[in-house]
């Protein structure tokens, strides 16, 4: 490995790394500010400037790359000078309002002057002042802050893809400016550039003046809005969540959250559910007692015919509480269980036939690309971002089989009908030749596709497809299933899928339609068609008012994900953690605990009396779930599909709104302006500006 | 003073026609083929020995800057022209355009066939609008000829030779902005390395050279590089266009031998300093972006970029500008200043809010509104600026606040000495 000197200390690197790369891993901190590991080079702020020897001027060691034998600087006199320079420069035309900036605390500006900087400015003249700019409702502009380190423009022109953001003017006139006039930035990923603006130029339009960094408690926790699993940071005050940031794991999320994610948590703070109700003989909901609540179930079950129970699981539930449900519903000789509360029924007995294979990282890898019934874009934003990471990196070669849509990266699309697939399989489709050419190809099998009424024919053909064209092999799995919930994947990997001889979700529904079922259970299920809750006795535990609880005759206060500690599993099997940020409103209760005190009215069985001794069993039934922060490789698994059919009917869009999905969404007035602006394209007049 | 039979552009005031059969006449497009059958390691090893620098304002060697060239590797390959002429007090490539565009053409073919370019581009200064229209009639005159497009004056090589007409931005005229723009961008300089010998235009090896050092390729290459190197003095060989304006009494462009004395060349030339040398107080030498000389050094310099750069300032384009005693000097380089301001591209910090805080400070010292420590603050200013950023703008803006410090800082003191005085007597 080549060598070089930085600050009189020799160190190794490897060949096509920057003089600013190399002292990050030598331990040496160089200060950045236009400069971030994941975007293109930018090279403009000069933060980075370091004296190299033979070199007449400094270097801007953010862009240089490191060769043999380099003799590098970053602590010299003349260093720290060009640092203070710049750092002035950049000060001049800075307000310095940091006690009225949402940012300060967790500045870039503020905290590298404190390190580098003048101590007092020398500037006499007028500061410069910017007009506010219109970015929508989530982002909060404060233009005369900005540096102009065009982070943000990069993030949309290259994470994000969408081409929104630029730069006009010249010199100190420069401004960074939306292409829209009055319009949103639309992009499921715009929340980031947030993140990235190293100074209060960008900042939270919810969260705007709200708290300060310091005041807030940060816990960790897994995000629950898509099947991503996104990494996520709770910021609490109290028992209010203040913001939700991403945490940085290159296999999920890298360092990015969906706006979907990042935003909905005002929805956490309306239309709770905040203690049981129970609907008495006049056919009123009521206040009831746990106690009451309880006793109403116990009596309604001790009676009810076994096959007219059935238990279905929402998509944002933790596993602990699937698990003791399930349990629970066992011990009870019920059958009826499900978690594909989305309808979708297909083969589902190994891990490799419902999860992620390829996994999110390993799209990095894939050159060709077949999505079915499934848009990455509003189904999951980051995997979005990763195939279009791809796209960049080789030209990834993508087609769409499904509902079309305006893709981040270019995609081929080649129809909504399903009956393409039989020619691909056939090897008639032109695409058959591409993937056939392919190294490394991979199908993404969406809930468009599966939740038709032959899913489960498509995705045997697929996996026929698969097979067909060697995506399933040692070093490369390419069969994936894309599921939009985020207790999917979990929930099927412990079973909670209907026991011998029990019912599906559709047969279920269908039943309850005819007044054939007697008892339905729903842990958090909210996207079922109302009709099926009218004649049976409905229990509900969940978080928030919403559809089903309207309808239901128990009502059992859970706890969103921010209030309970909960495993999580995402789609590519991979086993996250998650933290109690805040308590549960009211008398709400963590939902295995209301699972587990449920058990003794009606003879259960459960006797967990703490959430270690329920992960225990958990973990002994399903040992994989003790390997934390791993996609599971197990999933790879060779086995044929047999008997695959013909399929034909059109692949509609799974989700009609990104920005409302599930009941927390459809409670935030953030989710509900995004979707007044961004969907139905009804922005607000001029005078609302900077609101 | 150069001879007149080693003048190279022989109709650099248009008094003859600029067309090609004219230009045939003065020995333009003699024997191209001849020259190009000789290959192009002859052409770029010619151009070394002549010891042509880039008339640009940088001054590096050309035949160097040839043979940086990437190795062939399946790219295209490009030859760009920068005749986006925007630094103040230069009209050279103007009337090279104007006069000789026949030189500037052949120029392009020999030099795009040395870097083995099949495409060149001339990117002209968008204010340049007639002369962008002669050009193109020149251009389109070579190809009814058969001198340029497919076997280019039946030389074997093809060569298609394309126009781009700018939009009026000082800063397209740095090489890897003018790039930028020529793509359709913004014109924001790039980053170096990679240079654009490397990864230049759309990707590709492409060189950039500007209009005059492009003109004299061909008259080097007939005459040999020898005899280019015999004119002038040692690492600052052969003729130069310089561009006297100011305060003088017949403002010109007059080609001239590199190295001639400055007081000769504008004795000679431009009828002297107006009101006689003794009238004279600085003049800035090479364009407005370096340093200004006063009087005592002007007596004596030589107009050489060796000459020059020992004297702390530098041959740039060699746009003499004269100014004498009645000139407000602060005020003039505080214009300067705001044109730098203006026309800084806003990539980089140090540039971007530099150039103005420079041009407040000195309106202020030029009004006398300032304190004396401001000059030294000025020149901080300067200093924290100057090779500090991605391209040259940087240094263009703060040389001419440094050679005015320099030279003038009593004048500045001086001036806001009285002003206080003035209050205090007020």
């Amino acid at each position: 490995m080549p060598k070089m000197t930085i600050n009189g200390k020799e160190v190794e690197f490897e060949a096509g790394m920057t003089i600013l790369q190399v002292a990050e891993v030598s331990g040496v901190e160089i200060p950045v500010f236009c400069y971030h590991p994941k975007l293109n080079i930018a090279g403009n702020c000069r933060m980075c400037l370091v004296e190299v020897e033979k070199s007449p001027k400094p270097v801007a060691s953010c862009a240089m790359p490191a060769a043999e034998g380099m003799v590098v600087r970053t602590n010299s006199p003349y260093v720290e000078k060009a640092r203070k320079g710049v750092l002035e420069f950049l000060l001049i035309n800075h307000p310095l309002d940091c006690p009225i900036c949402d940012q300060g605390g967790e500045c870039d500006l503020q905290d590298l002057t404190l390190y580098y900087g003048p101590g007092v400015g020398k500037y006499k003249e007028n500061k410069r002042s910017v007009s506010e700019k219109y970015f929508g409702p989530l982002i909060k502009t404060w233009m005369t802050r900005c540096i102009h380190c065009t982070r943000c423009v990069r993030f949309a022109s290259e994470i994000a893809g969408t081409s929104e953001l630029g730069g006009v003017g010249r010199g100190e006139h420069t401004e960074i400016v939306t292409s829209a006039i009055e319009g949103a930035i639309a992009s499921e990923l715009s929340g980031n550039m947030i993140d990235i603006c190293p100074v209060g130029a960008l900042t939270s339009k919810p969260y705007a003046f709200r708290g300060r960094s310091w005041e807030l408690t940060k816990t960790d926790s897994i995000d629950v809005f898509d099947g991503v699993g996104a990494n996520i940071r709770v910021d609490s005050i109290g028992t209010e969540v203040m913001r939700i940031l991403p945490r940085q794991n290159d296999d999920v999320n890298e360092e990015w959250l969906a706006d979907k994610s990042r935003f909905a948590y005002d929805g956490l703070k309306s239309q709770r559910l905040d203690r049981p109700y129970v609907r008495n003989n006049k056919g009123k909901l009521v206040e009831a007692t746990w106690d009451q609540a309880f006793s109403a179930i116990a009596l309604k079950l001790k009676d009810a015919k076994k096959e007219r129970v059935a238990a279905l699981v929402g998509g944002m539930v933790e596993l602990e509480s699937a698990f003791v449900l399930k349990q629970l519903m066992l011990s009870l000789g019920v059958k009826n269980i499900d978690c594909r509360h989305d309808m979708s029924d297909y083969d589902v007995s190994k891990p490799g036939h419902y999860r992620f294979n390829t996994t999110i990282a390993g799209i990095e890898d894939a050159d060709v690309c077949l999505l079915i019934g499934t848009q990455p874009r509003f189904e999951a934003p980051l995997i979005n971002a990763r195939l279009r990471k791809r796209y960049f990196q080789n030209g990834l070669q993508a087609a769409l089989i499904g509902a079309s849509y305006e893709s981040t990266f270019p995609l081929e699309h080649l129809g909504d009908d399903a009956a393409i697939l039989n020619e691909i399989l056939s090897g008639k489709h032109s695409f058959a030749k591409i993937l056939k050419n392919a190294k490394a190809p991979m199908i993404i099998l969406g809930e468009g596709a599966l939740t038709s009424t032959n899913g489960s024919d498509i995705h045997t053909l697929a996996r026929a497809i698969a097979d067909t064209h060697k995506m399933i092999r040692k070093d490369w799995n390419g069969f994936n299933v894309l599921h939009t919930s985020a207790s999917r994947v979990g929930c099927l990997d412990i079973g909670f899928v209907p026991v011998k001889g029990g019912l599906g979700t559709r047969e279920i529904i269908q039943k309850s339609q005819k007044g054939l079922m007697d008892i339905l259970y729903l842990l958090s299920v909210d996207d079922i068609p109302p009709s099926a809750l009218e004649k049976p006795f409905v229990i509900y535990q969940g978080h928030h008012g919403d559809q089903s609880a309207a309808h239901a005759d128990v009502i059992l206060p859970g706890a969103a994900y921010t209030e309970k500690e909960g495993t999580y599993v995402n789609v590519e099997g991979r086993v996250q953690r998650a933290f109690k940020a805040i308590f549960p409103p009211g008398e709400a209760k963590e939902d295995w605990k209301i699972v587990r005190a449920l058990s003794d009215y009606v003879d259960g069985g459960l006797e967990y009396v703490n959430l270690d001794q329920l992960r225990h069993a958990m973990i002994a039934e399903f040992p994989h779930l003790k390997v934390l922060n791993v996609a599971t490789p197990e999933a790879i698994d060779a086995s044929k599909a047999t008997d695959q059919k013909d399929v034909k009917g059109k692949l509609k869009p799974t989700i009609a709104n990104y920005y409302m999905t599930d009941p927390i969404s459809r409670n935030s007035l953030t989710m509900a302006r995004c979707t007044q602006e961004i969907i139905e394209g009804k922005w607000p007049k001029l005078g609302l500006i900077g609101e | 003073m150069l001879n007149d039979s080693d003048r190279i552009f022989t109709n650099l005031y248009g008094f003859q026609s600029w067309n090609l059969k004219a230009a045939r006449e003065r020995g333009d497009w003699d024997n191209t083929a001849g020259l190009i059958k000789k290959g192009s390691e002859w052409i770029i090893e010619e151009m070394r020995t002549s010891g042509l620098r880039g008339r640009g304002g940088a001054g590096f060697p050309t035949g160097m800057k040839w043979s940086f060239m990437a190795p062939q590797d399946g790219r295209p390959r490009y030859l760009v022209v920068n005749a986006d002429e925007s630094e103040p007090g230069t009209c050279k490539d103007r009337d090279i355009i104007r006069n000789e565009p026949q030189k500037l053409i052949e120029g392009c073919l020999l030099a795009g066939f040395a870097i083995q370019a099949k495409v060149g581009y001339i990117y002209i200064r968008g204010e340049f609008y007639r002369e962008a229209e002669r050009l193109q009639q020149a251009v389109d005159e070579a190809y009814a000829s058969g001198l340029l497009g497919k076997n280019a004056a039946k030389s074997g090589w093809d060569f298609d030779l394309y126009i781009h007409r700018g939009a009026g931005a000082y800063i397209c005229g740095e090489e890897t902005a003018l790039l930028e723009s020529l793509e359709g961008k913004k014109g924001m300089p790039r980053l170096k390395p990679p240079f654009p010998a490397n990864i230049g235009l759309w990707g590709c090896p492409t060189i950039i050279n500007n209009v005059e050092t492009i003109a004299v390729a061909p008259t080097i290459l007939r005459r040999g590089g020898e005899w280019f190197a015999g004119i002038g003095r040692p690492n600052n060989t052969g003729t130069k266009v310089f561009c006297i304006s100011g305060h003088v009494n017949n403002p010109c462009n007059v080609e001239e031998e590199m190295g001639i004395p400055l007081k000769t060349l504008i004795e000679k030339h431009a009828g002297g300093v107006r009101g006689g040398w003794d009238n004279l107080l600085a003049i800035i030498p090479g364009g407005s972006s370096v340093p200004l000389i006063p009087r005592s050094i002007c007596d004596t310099i030589l107009m050489d970029f060796d000459s020059l750069k020992a004297a702390k300032t530098g041959l740039g384009t060699a746009a003499v500008i004269v100014m004498d005693r009645t000139t407000d000097i602060v005020k003039a380089i505080a214009r300067l200043s705001k044109f730098y301001m203006h026309e800084s591209c806003g990539q980089c910090s140090p540039c971007r809010e530099g150039t103005g805080w420079m041009w407040r400070i000195l309106e202020r010292i030029a009004k006398g509104n300032a304190k004396v420590e401001e000059i030294d603050e000025l020149l901080d200013v300067s200093y924290q600026i100057e090779g500090h950023t991605i391209c040259a703008l940087g240094d263009a803006a703060a040389w001419p606040v440094q050679g005015l410090i320099r030279h003038f800082r009593d004048e500045m003191e001086l001036r806001i000495r009285l002003a206080k005085a003035e209050v205090a007597h007020a």
